[in-house]
């Protein structure tokens, strides 16, 4: 997998204009990034910095004004709606900060939903590692409206996994969880990244969600400003504190 | 994601059984039409195949163009001397002669006995051929000479038995004679309302003034004559004026009478299930686009997931299709019980129908569900668009709306352009002339069809000046409403209640009745003093906004005016069902308002007598022996009938009409050639026709003019005067001959109507000797000139009233497409509202915000209803020109109040849902 050092995803000098003429805000300009294969990458910065719209456009939910996105060596930026749709389905894993199941499912059925949209059996094996790992033996049948927030991020990272995806991406998955609750989150992502080798990307403003990351990109005014490797929370506050004094 | 679809729907049952109501009530006057038609097309099948269950073949008289079927018209009776040479055939076996005729049965109290209108009916009977005989002995004897066999349902009803006298009449005056036996017809149970009286064959004669002529002659063949050889044998003896046919024809020929009003019936009723269906197609449509804007973000999610557009779209119609389909089934049940609701509706209404047990045919079942669950489909198709388009970024963003579609812009344009079509259409059918009836039918209601969803699309535009206007209407209404209806459910009124009808002692009843009595007025008081204070100071106390609901509340008023203007598109599809129902309603009540108003100004321009004398359902014709009986009154002047019969004239079947020499007296017409002096001298081969029958025939005074009669008799005429009909019509068809003539060609001459002229008016005396007159004909009565006109309209408002039943199903749609948008619509707006309850709105507060957002919601709808209402009427009566166009003002004025009721009944749940939430939670909701 991957076009060159590994990276399985490649964006080349996006940047993303909202609105048109005097109203025009640039949320990205001319950003390069590559995802490595098998490692978490974790994207922070401040509100407006222009982080989400970077993961929206890595992920193909938002189309960059310019520039290109490679997933697996195919420029998405390019794909039609059906194309894009079929590469979801093959590439792309979402977490999300609100969960998103679908409440009338039960935990198993959401769990199984992107193998059910793609019309395939789901691997017996793999679904029973899955479940074990996320410790929802359980709990399958009941809905997300009787799972605790920590229990429905667990179906939604599982779910994400079960298609086995290129690549995972994690917008804010701890935003919407206790601090206990988002460090169990997080050794769950950690340990999907080092035991099955999942690539993910992380959307986060937490340093301690951002300290379990294999490197951390810092984004501010539309621009990647900084880039360090598996740092301590320490030392991710630091590089923020000297963000935001510049 | 057959699963994931049901699902859904599962989840969110509440929401579900709101949206599918329009296609439930709407199957449900389906089935219960086809099961309600079915059931009187079976009852009528068996009566008139026991009829003829043991007859091989059946003589009838034959008239020399088929009749109209109305004005009481049988086939010619013909002479008995055919009986015995039938009988004297080798094939026949055995043959029996009847009469038969309209025969009264008069009650203990002297009037006759009559069942919802049904008819009354009497047939001689032939003890000696029991199998071939119409009726089935149950108890008694056959009647012999003057005696009479009457029904078991009629003898049951009215307490007869064997043994009593009972007054009968036909064509003389009423006879009293002995209940000789009981009868039934064939093995029927029940005839819907009819009644039976059998004779024996001289006495019927006599009674039906039928000397020596029979009506029918029913035939058993020899055993081992085939059916042809026996038609073949009696065919060679048969006079030129009866006619032949075997047992079965004949029994569906008579059926075939029936069943013109069956179908009518069916389609009548069919377009009104069709109708709430349409309804409900809108509010199915509706509910589904709002409920699909609120699962924005579950769509997107199943795209993130990597659900393309197709199976979005797929989901969407699979549940569509799901609760379409389970909706017809429930219609389809609920329309049995509804067969049995209109059989007493219509009973209510007058017209007892025929029922031998309802009949549940798999027709009913497979197109009941077949176009229940295709209309829902059709009405989800394009909320399933919109969810198609939900872009799977919707995901991830907060409040997240869905994209407007490519053409969203031309909206407006092409409602605009789909409501001139649908007019354009409506204009083509009502005035391009030789479309012929189905084509003109087609063309009505597809320009129906477009003009109510071309409107229904482009009232969007007209959402935010119509609920402007009707803000101050809404307040006050439901000011107006709350001051009358509240204080019934208030504390006083509860004391005096109690007081009144309570349990308890004596002495507590009698203190909550007093203290009841003084808080009332006293309460009543306080209100006044502070509505007046309000006005007079500006006074803007803190609490009355949680007291009695009389009080103005622009705050809570105001934000739900807003609010039902925040999406245009959303409440004009809301109100779109209400402005169906109301439309219809409208056109109904113009329509009938219409009718009636040129009707009433015809007769005072023609009736200048001063009584009428009409049967007392006011339509049948009644015998001329009435007219004669009447005339020998005291204090009569004059008299006139108007006698009614089929002729053929041209090629061409008219209604030929015959008048009494002095009918100059009591009628007066607008003569164009001629005078009212035409009246007397039309002599034995005179006639007047109206002034456009006679241009059409390029007839001028003195133009020869040939009818033909029934019996093939050619009456020569002369064109002796021409009137002008007015819009309402006249008594008089198409030509006009004189009674005397009439009563030549015609056998049995009846009268529409007669006309009496007394010495002195309308007084009581006049009036107690007419009805002293008429005390031997109990089916006759006379009535002043406004009597008349009232028991004419009187048929019309019925008939209205049970149009109004069946569009009432409708209205109850659209209340239901209220009920669930509003409750959709606090849903999605729970947040907000947890934050006005946070930031101080009280529940009160909030229920009237709701509630006036429902009431402007009903008003829009009533609004447009009204005025498409009154715009298809305009068109109708341009058209139709015996109809006038009047605009019913006070009926348009309860239209508009029961919109308001309509709108606050609506928003009673909804309502109570939105105050019911708890703040901190209504927050917290994601």
């Amino acid at each position: 997998m991957g076009s060159q050092n590994g990276a399985v995803v490649v964006a080349r000098d996006i940047s993303r204009i909202y609105g048109e003429g005097d109203t025009a805000v640039a949320a990205l300009r001319g950003v390069d990034v590559e995802i490595p294969l098998g490692r978490l990458t974790a994207v922070m910065g401040p509100s407006g910095s222009g982080k989400s719209t970077l993961m929206h456009i890595l992920a193909g939910l938002d189309k960059p004004t310019s520039g290109s996105v490679r997933i697996d060596g195919t420029d998405i930026t390019t794909l039609d709606d059906t194309a894009l749709t079929k590469l979801r389905r093959k590439h792309i894993g979402f977490i999300f900060q609100f969960f998103n199941l679908l409440p009338m499912l039960s935990a198993r059925e959401n769990l199984l939903l992107p193998l059910t949209i793609a019309g395939e059996k789901p691997d017996r094996g793999w679904f029973d590692e899955l479940v074990r790992r996320v410790g929802l033996s359980d709990r399958l049948r009941h809905r997300p409206a009787e799972l605790s927030g920590g229990q429905q991020q667990r179906v939604a990272i599982a779910r994400a996994l079960v298609s086995r995806p290129t690549v995972v991406f994690a917008d804010e998955p701890t935003g919407n969880l206790d601090s206990t609750t988002g460090a169990e989150i997080l050794e769950l992502m950690r340990a999907s990244v080092e035991d099955y080798g999942q690539t993910m990307v992380m959307v986060t403003h937490d340093a301690e969600a951002a300290a379990m990351a294999d490197r951390v990109l810092f984004l501010a005014d539309g621009r990647i400003v900084q880039e360090l490797p598996r740092s301590s929370r320490h030392e991710i506050l630091a590089a923020i504190e000297t963000l935001t004094v510049r | 994601m057959i699963a994931f679809a049901l699902r859904g729907l599962l989840a969110r049952k509440l929401r579900t059984v709101l949206t599918a109501l329009g296609v439930v009530l709407g199957v449900a006057l389906m089935s219960g039409t086809f099961v309600l038609t079915d059931s009187i097309d079976d009852a009528f099948h068996s009566i008139f195949s026991q009829t003829y269950r043991n007859a091989d073949a059946a003589i009838t008289g034959k008239s020399a163009f088929s009749l109209s079927g109305g004005n009481g018209s049988t086939p010619p009776s013909f002479d008995q001397s055919l009986l015995p040479t039938v009988r004297g055939l080798p094939e026949v076996g055995a043959a029996s002669g009847f009469v038969t005729s309209d025969t009264h049965l008069i009650g203990s109290n002297g009037k006759a006995i009559s069942f919802g209108g049904a008819p009354n009916l009497g047939f001689s009977v032939d003890p000696a051929q029991p199998d071939l005989s119409v009726l089935t002995l149950v108890s008694g004897a056959w009647p012999h000479q003057d005696e009479v066999v009457v029904d078991r349902t009629t003898a049951q009803r009215k307490h007869l038995s064997v043994g009593q006298t009972i007054g009968v009449q036909a064509r003389g005056p009423v006879e009293r004679m002995r209940i000789a036996g009981i009868v039934k017809f064939g093995s029927v149970s029940s005839l819907g309302g009819a009644t039976l009286a059998g004779f024996d064959l001289g006495t019927a004669q006599r009674l039906f003034d039928k000397p020596g002529k029979l009506d029918q002659i029913l035939i058993a063949g020899k055993p081992g004559v085939s059916t042809s050889q026996l038609l073949a044998g009696v065919s060679k003896v048969l006079p030129p004026n009866t006619q032949v046919r075997t047992g079965s024809e004949q029994a569906s020929k008579d059926a075939s009478d029936a069943s013109g009003f069956i179908s009518f019936l069916r389609t009548l009723l069919l377009a009104f299930g069709g109708i709430a269906l349409f309804v409900g197609s809108f509010v199915i449509a509706n509910s589904l686009s709002i409920t699909i804007a609120q699962r924005t973000r579950e769509f997107a999610t199943l795209r993130t997931l990597g659900a393309s557009r197709r199976q979005v779209l797929r989901s969407v119609i699979l549940e569509a299709l799901a609760m379409g389909f389970t909706a017809s089934v429930v219609g389809l049940f609920l329309g049995l019980g509804l067969a049995v609701g209109l059989f007493k509706i219509f009973d209510a209404a007058g017209l007892t129908l025929p029922n031998s047990g309802l009949v549940f045919r798999t027709r009913t079942v497979v197109v009941a569900l077949v176009v229940g669950t295709l209309i829902t489909l059709l009405a989800s198709l394009r909320p399933a668009m919109r969810a198609t388009r939900v872009p799977p970024i919707a995901a991830v963003r907060e409040g997240a709306k869905l994209p407007q579609g490519r053409y969203a812009r031309f909206r407006p344009l092409g409602a605009a352009l789909l409501t001139a079509l649908g007019f354009a259409f409506l204009l083509l059918g009502l005035f391009v002339h030789g479309l012929g009836t189905a084509g003109v039918l087609t063309l009505l209601l597809v320009g129906a069809l477009l003009v109510f969803i071309g409107i229904a699309t482009f009232s969007a535009q007209l959402v935010r000046p119509i609920a402007a206007a009707a803000n101050p209407v809404a307040r006050w209404a439901v000011i107006a409403f709350s001051a009358v209806v509240w204080p019934l459910f208030s504390l006083p009124f509860w004391l005096l209640r109690y007081g009144a009808w309570g349990p308890g002692t004596t002495g507590r009843r009698a203190g909550a009745f007093v203290g009841g009595a003084v808080l009332n007025p006293l309460l009543l008081l306080l209100v006044l003093a502070m509505m007046l204070r309000r006005t007079v100071s500006g006074w803007r106390p803190e609490w009355p906004a949680d007291f009695p609901g009389v009080l103005t509340e622009p705050s809570a008023t105001r934000i739900g005016s807003e609010n039902s203007q925040r999406d245009p598109q959303r409440t004009a599809a809301t109100a779109a069902a209400l402005m169906i129902g109301l439309a219809l309603v409208t056109l109904m009540a113009a329509l009938a308002a219409g009718i009636i108003r040129p009707f009433e100004q015809a007769v005072d321009a023609i009736f200048v007598a001063d009584y009428a004398i009409t049967a007392q359902n006011n339509f049948d014709p009644i015998p001329t022996t009435v007219t004669a009986a009447v005339a020998k009154t005291p204090g009569v002047e004059s008299i006139a009938g108007v006698r009614v019969g089929d002729g053929r004239a041209f090629g061409k079947h008219i209604e030929l009409t015959a008048v009494d020499p002095q009918a100059g007296d009591v009628l007066r017409l607008d003569w164009r050639q001629g005078s009212q002096a035409t009246f007397g001298s039309l002599g034995a081969d005179g006639a007047f026709t109206t002034d456009s029958y006679a241009k059409q025939h390029h007839l001028a005074i003195g133009s020869p003019l040939t009818v033909e009669t029934p019996t093939a008799a050619l009456l020569n005429l002369h064109l002796a005067g021409t009137f002008h009909p007015p819009a309402g019509g006249s008594p008089f068809g198409a030509v006009t001959i004189s009674s005397a003539t009439f009563d030549r060609h015609y056998e049995q001459p009846k009268n529409l109507y007669t006309f009496v002229q007394m010495h002195g008016g309308v007084n009581d005396a006049n009036t107690a000797a007419l009805n002293a007159a008429l005390t031997s004909f109990p089916n006759a009565k006379a009535v002043t000139r406004d009597e008349f006109k009232n028991n004419q309209s009187a048929a019309i408002k019925n008939i209205l009233n049970v149009l109004y039943v069946l569009l009432a199903l409708s209205v109850v749609v659209s209340i239901f497409g209220i009920v669930n948008a509003l409750v959709l619509t606090v849903f999605e707006r729970t947040r907000e509202l947890g934050m006005m309850r946070a930031i101080g709105m009280t529940r009160r507060q909030t229920r009237r915000m709701i509630r006036h957002e429902s009431v402007i919601t009903a008003l829009i709808g009533a609004v447009l209803g009204i005025v498409v209402g009154l715009l298809l009427a305009g068109l109708l009566t341009t058209r139709l020109d015996f109809i006038a166009f009047v605009v019913p003002v006070s009926q348009l004025v309860l239209f508009v109040l029961v919109a308001v009721v309509v709108g606050i009944f609506a928003a009673v749940f909804p309502a109570r849902r939105a105050a019911r939430l708890d703040p901190l939670a209504a927050l917290h909701y994601e």
